[in-house]
């Protein structure tokens, strides 16, 4: 059973600022989401491999070539808040 | 900061620490590794660029973009997994870790979790008292570097930041020493050491002013003969040698004064100000910190192959502590002159190749570490390589004070001009006659001039005052103007005062 | 003139420009014509490129002119789903939180389908960050189905698929994680493909969980999709999950029918809650199948069930990663005035994205958290460990998989307000997202309501030549491909 607790640690891990209407709305539905999934409990899995690709590939590298980088002012164009050759961001309070 | 050896400071720290507290320290060592592309893009490391001009869409971290391993990353990762006797996971891969912060364009970093790229080794550190220390080293693994935040006034005031991601996606290699260190010293030894070994595998600079190399370090004190461990508390941003020290030192005398106060000690992350000299608490949320790794999935997993591991064991070079040990076996040396000879792989480099053209270990390694390191730090790689002198000119400038050519005295300023000019010995001694008046009849006048000008020294001689003689042959050694060849002066003053 | 020429398959066209019976600007034309006549009723379109497109069409026209044409793609007008970076040109995922993005780079199937002189028309609407099966969760506009504009076009490349059926391009690509090429083809009544994972590269596709997005072709039949994953097919060094495996003729594969083929017919899909219209068609053309020859087995995919629960954690954990870089910092949309940067990102990713992402968002973030892993996205990687078992187990004993693409037919804009009676579309199309397996949808056959319905071939992995042979099989054999919606 999800609570409102969990539904507001998640949306601050997920930096998302929910109404308390979503907030409830969320609660409801992860809830019943959540219960379908787990159905999943019901298999027996012990001594399973995980699976994180269909298609398992190793040691795929690239050699260590230089390659061309973005001129600066197409780096910073898309910036919302653009400071000439940087992207600039409010301040910063720690926690 | 870092002089052939630090522990001057250590000296005093020494007798700073508390001798009813045993200090248990673990060091997180940071090391940005000599590549020329980013750990997962091809954008080039070289320091000091302007701002967000060395970046590409993946290191962006724009959407859609996706990373791909840069080999080298992995080939200088094993190679110091290999010599620190860690053991190579055959099978290891990438993970992200979450969190939001604005240096970091994805919002998670790709770095490695449950399967790093080696596991449990260690290094040893020998210590001033000539005892050796094993140093046990958790885990080895790779990650990437995020941007820099520069803050419109300090981070406290600052209105707003800038971020510039030429450094975001840099390759880091990341190695966690086990809780053994015993001491704020003993600490910066491990860091002294560990650099020396990544230098002398080439996999980084060292450089800890460009931030090459960063440290954090776990720390806590327990009353001495109690088992279990203190409360810890993480210190970041202790980037030299000589801070390690100072804030571990400062930590240490925190933390006793608070358990003698009878307080607890809060587990806590703590900055490291090397201004002001103290550490204060980031009372960061740390509830926050939830960084849900999962295996990176634009990433398959590394399975490294023996016979590559074996290639790379084959191709590992002499480490410092094997040369600083060969150094004192095979040339003789003493124990202090292999220790600052083996600083950097480059000064080991030069002064075997001195000795090679000039077989005399101990001349050598005292005009190396009198005049070279007057001139160039110990562990200035790039500096040691291009001497203006060369070690076959070194050897040179030696033969000439063993053939008496000049004096050793001489030898200095020759020393200091082939440094400054880049000429050669023969050169300079030539241009400037500066060998030695070797010829009899030439030093006859001078000490028969000395001996008429100096007649109390001649009276105390005959009074039996010996070292009257040696002030006589002073005279005449500064009327060559010190080209005069000493032992023969002397022969010659004493048998004119005993005809006198 | 015109609109006959919009309802041709890419090969219909490129023989006529090869014969100089038309030219690819006089198609462009044409297809951009009709998309500003029609495009405000199906909504399939979010940008339109109408210069870049007819200079585009121009210089085909000069290839086919000294007869040097590049291919089967040369001159065709295509739509390209707006999940694909696209050099110059806005890329928004229907997102607001991507409004105004415009990319440096192309993705690498936008590279290919350009290189081989295929004219992009404009970016397609979709689910927001390809999160839904209805195209009604776009930041911007609902897409409509050409076939019956009260229903909705499947999603989340309904765009791509309205566009094709609705003849407003002449084929198109969409991204497939779920079922979002498949269904909205089933629902368009086209031919959606999605091959082997790592068979085309996914760079420069946003990504809303990696480990299951795919790269797939939308067309008017099977031929037109050979030839068009001919063209995406391939490693590329910029994609470490893309495979450097040969890449076979396609085209030349489609011949040799389905005599002598074992197709399975898995049990689990055809189920109590399907549309009987559907299944008895499925049946029809199942049945169609063994007269051509093929011969028919049940299998059993036991683990089908479990396999929407699967998806329904291991999408959103990687989505909730994958969208993390969304902050209002690099791009995108920021919300103005917030007291400090966690309240900015904060209210940005709030304002930015939609109720669907943000539900998906939160899910993954809960699955991944202290305490939450192991029981939900650690198991999930277990039981898709059995879920691709059942395939292998599947494949031992036959060639192909045959059924149902989707359980119903399109549904009405609004009929699925809960969000769990949405994933249920999904349950026959996860699980070849979870194997990575090759599956295609094509139509077969209508509802009485005239809807398309849509007949899944599945194969093993890389054996995208004998999904596309069988499938060509039965569509040389049947005229379904002739009716086609209103206006
Ligand atoms: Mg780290
Ligand atoms: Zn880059």
């Amino acid at each position: 059973m999800i609570s409102r607790e969990d539904v507001e640690h998640v949306a601050r891990l997920a930096r998302l600022a929910l109404t308390d209407a979503e907030k409830e709305r969320m609660r409801v539905q992860l809830d019943a989401i959540l219960t379908y999934i787990d159905k999943l409990r019901a298999l027996d899995v012990d001594g399973v491999e995980p699976t994180a690709h269909a298609v398992r590939l190793v040691n795929v590298m690239r050699d260590d070539e230089i390659t061309p980088c973005l001129p600066q002012d197409e780096a910073v164009a898309n910036a919302p808040d653009p400071s000439g050759e940087f992207f600039r961001v409010p301040r910063i309070l720690e926690g | 900061m870092s002089s052939p050896i630090s522990d001057g400071g250590s000296r005093r720290l020494a007798v700073a620490t508390r001798p009813d507290y045993e200090v248990v320290i673990g060091l997180e060592v940071h090391a940005q590794l000599l590549t020329r592309t980013k750990m997962f893009c091809g954008c080039p490391t070289s320091f000091g660029a302007a701002p967000n001009t060395q970046t590409c869409p993946v290191c962006l971290g724009m959407p859609g973009t996706l990373p791909v391993i840069n080999r080298r990353t992995i080939d200088f990762g094993v190679r110091t997994a290999l010599a620190l006797n860690l053991r190579i996971n055959t099978a290891s891969r990438f993970a992200r870790k979450h969190y939001f912060y604005p240096d970091m364009p994805k919002n998670f970093q790709i770095s490695q979790y449950e399967e790093p790229l080696a596991e449990e080794g260690s290094l040893e550190i020998d210590q001033t008292d000539g005892t050796v220390r094993r140093i046990r080293i958790q885990r080895l693994h790779l990650e990437e570097d995020v941007g820099k935040l520069i803050h419109e006034g300090t981070l406290e005031t600052a209105q707003a930041s800038l971020v510039d991601f030429n450094r975001a996606g840099v390759p880091l290699m990341e190695t966690v020493s086990h809780p053994d260190l015993r001491s704020p010293e003993e600490a910066a030894a491990y860091l002294k050491s560990f650099r020396a070994v990544l230098v002398y595998l080439g996999v980084c600079d060292g450089n800890m002013e460009e931030g090459s190399l960063r440290c954090d370090a776990n720390v806590s004190i327990r009353p001495r003969g109690q088992t279990e461990l203190g409360t810890k508390v993480e210190i970041k941003n202790v980037n030299s040698f000589r801070n390690v020290q100072r804030a571990l030192q400062f930590e240490v005398q925190r933390q006793a004064k608070a358990l003698d106060a009878g307080e607890r000690i809060v587990q806590e992350t703590r900055l490291w100000d090397a201004d002001r000299g103290y550490t204060r608490s980031m009372r960061s949320k740390e509830f926050a910190h939830d960084y849900r790794y999962f295996p990176e999935p634009d990433l398959g997993p590394l399975a490294l192959s023996s016979v590559f591991v074996d290639e790379a064991r084959a191709a590992l070079p002499e480490l410092p502590r094997a040369r600083r040990q060969r150094f004192v076996a095979a040339h003789g040396l003493p124990a202090y002159d292999a220790d600052v000879l083996t600083q950097s792989r480059a000064l080991a480099d030069y002064y075997e190749a001195a000795v090679r053209e000039f077989p005399h270990a101990k001349i050598v390694s005292n005009w190396v570490m009198s005049e070279l390191l007057r001139e160039i730090a110990a562990d200035d790689e790039r500096a040691i390589a291009g001497a203006p002198i060369s070690p076959a000119r070194l050897a040179d400038l030696l033969r000439l004070i063993e053939a008496g050519t000049i004096s050793g005295k001489i030898a200095k300023d020759v020393f200091q001009k082939m440094f400054r000019t880049g000429e050669d010995a023969h050169a300079i001694v030539d241009r400037e006659g500066l060998t030695q008046v070797a010829d009899a009849g030439a030093l006859d006048t001078l000490v028969e001039q000395a001996i008429a000008a100096n007649p109390r020294m001649v009276e105390d001689f005959r009074r039996g005052k010996t070292q009257a003689a040696k002030a006589i042959v002073g005279q005449v050694m500064k009327a060559s103007g010190g080209k005069a060849n000493p032992a023969i002066v002397s022969r010659l003053v004493e048998v004119k005062l005993a005809k006198a | 003139m015109a609109p006959a020429l919009t309802g041709l398959t890419m090969h219909e066209l490129t023989d006529r420009y090869r014969r100089g019976d038309a030219r690819p600007s006089e198609v462009t034309e044409a297809y951009l014509a009709r998309i500003e006549k029609l495009d405000d009723q199906v909504a399939a379109y979010v940008t339109v490129v109408r210069e870049a497109a007819l200079a585009a069409a121009r210089a085909a026209d000069e290839r086919y002119r000294t007869s040097q044409p590049l291919g089967p793609l040369d001159g065709v007008p295509v739509a390209i789903k707006d999940v694909f970076c696209t050099r110059g040109v806005r890329t928004t995922c229907s997102s607001k939180i991507l409004e105004n993005f415009v990319p440096p780079y192309d993705a690498t199937a936008v590279a290919r389908l350009t290189a081989a002189g295929a004219v992009m028309l404009g970016k397609t609407n979709m689910d927001e960050f390809a999160m839904g099966s209805s195209t009604e969760h776009s930041g911007f506009k609902v897409t409509r189905n050409p076939w019956d504009l009260a229903r909705v076009p499947g999603g989340s490349s309904g765009g791509s698929a309205a566009a094709v059926a609705g003849e407003l391009a002449a084929a198109a690509i969409g991204t497939d994680t779920g079922g979002s090429v498949r269904q909205p083809a089933a629902f368009c009544g086209v031919v959606g493909l999605k091959p082997t994972y790592g068979r085309i590269s996914r760079y420069g596709l946003i990504a809303f969980a990696s480990s299951l997005d795919h790269v797939g072709p939308i067309t008017h039949d099977v031929r037109d999709a050979a030839a068009m994953l001919q063209t995406l097919a391939g490693v590329d060094p910029r994609d470490s999950t893309s495979v450097d495996a040969p890449v076979p003729d396609y085209t030349a594969a489609l011949a040799g029918g389905v005599a002598g083929l074992r197709l399975g017919v898995p049990r689990e899909y055809f189920t109590e809650g399907m549309d009987p219209e559907v299944e008895r068609a499925v049946r029809v053309a199942i049945d169609r199948l063994r007269e051509l020859g093929a011969t028919l087995e049940e299998v059993s995919l036991p683990t089908t069930d479990y396999g929407l629960a699967v998806y329904y954690i291991v999408a959103p954990a990687e989505a909730s990663s994958n969208l993390a870089r969304y902050d209002g910092v690099k791009y995108g949309l920021r919300v103005p005035g917030g007291r400090d940067l966690i309240d900015m990102e904060s209210r940005t990713r709030a304002a930015g994205f939609g109720a669907e992402v943000k539900r998906r968002i939160m899910l993954g973030t809960y699955a991944l958290s202290a305490g939450y892993y192991d029981a939900y996205y650690g198991r999930a990687q277990k039981v898709r460990t059995l879920v691709k078992r059942d395939f292998e187990a599947a494949f031992g004993r036959v060639d192909l998989l045959v059924g149902p693409t989707t359980p119903g037919v399109a549904f009405k804009h609004g009929e699925k307000e809960d969000p769990l009676a949405m994933y249920l579309n999904d349950v026959f199309t996860v699980g070849a997202n979870l194997a990575g397996l090759p599956a295609v949808s094509i139509r077969c056959g209508f509802s009485a309501s005239g809807l398309p319905i849509g007949l899944q071939l599945i194969g093993r992995p890389f054996d995208e030549a004998r999904v596309l042979r069988a499938a060509h099989a039965y569509e040389q054999a049947t005229d379904w491909r002739a009716r086609r919606p209103a206006r």
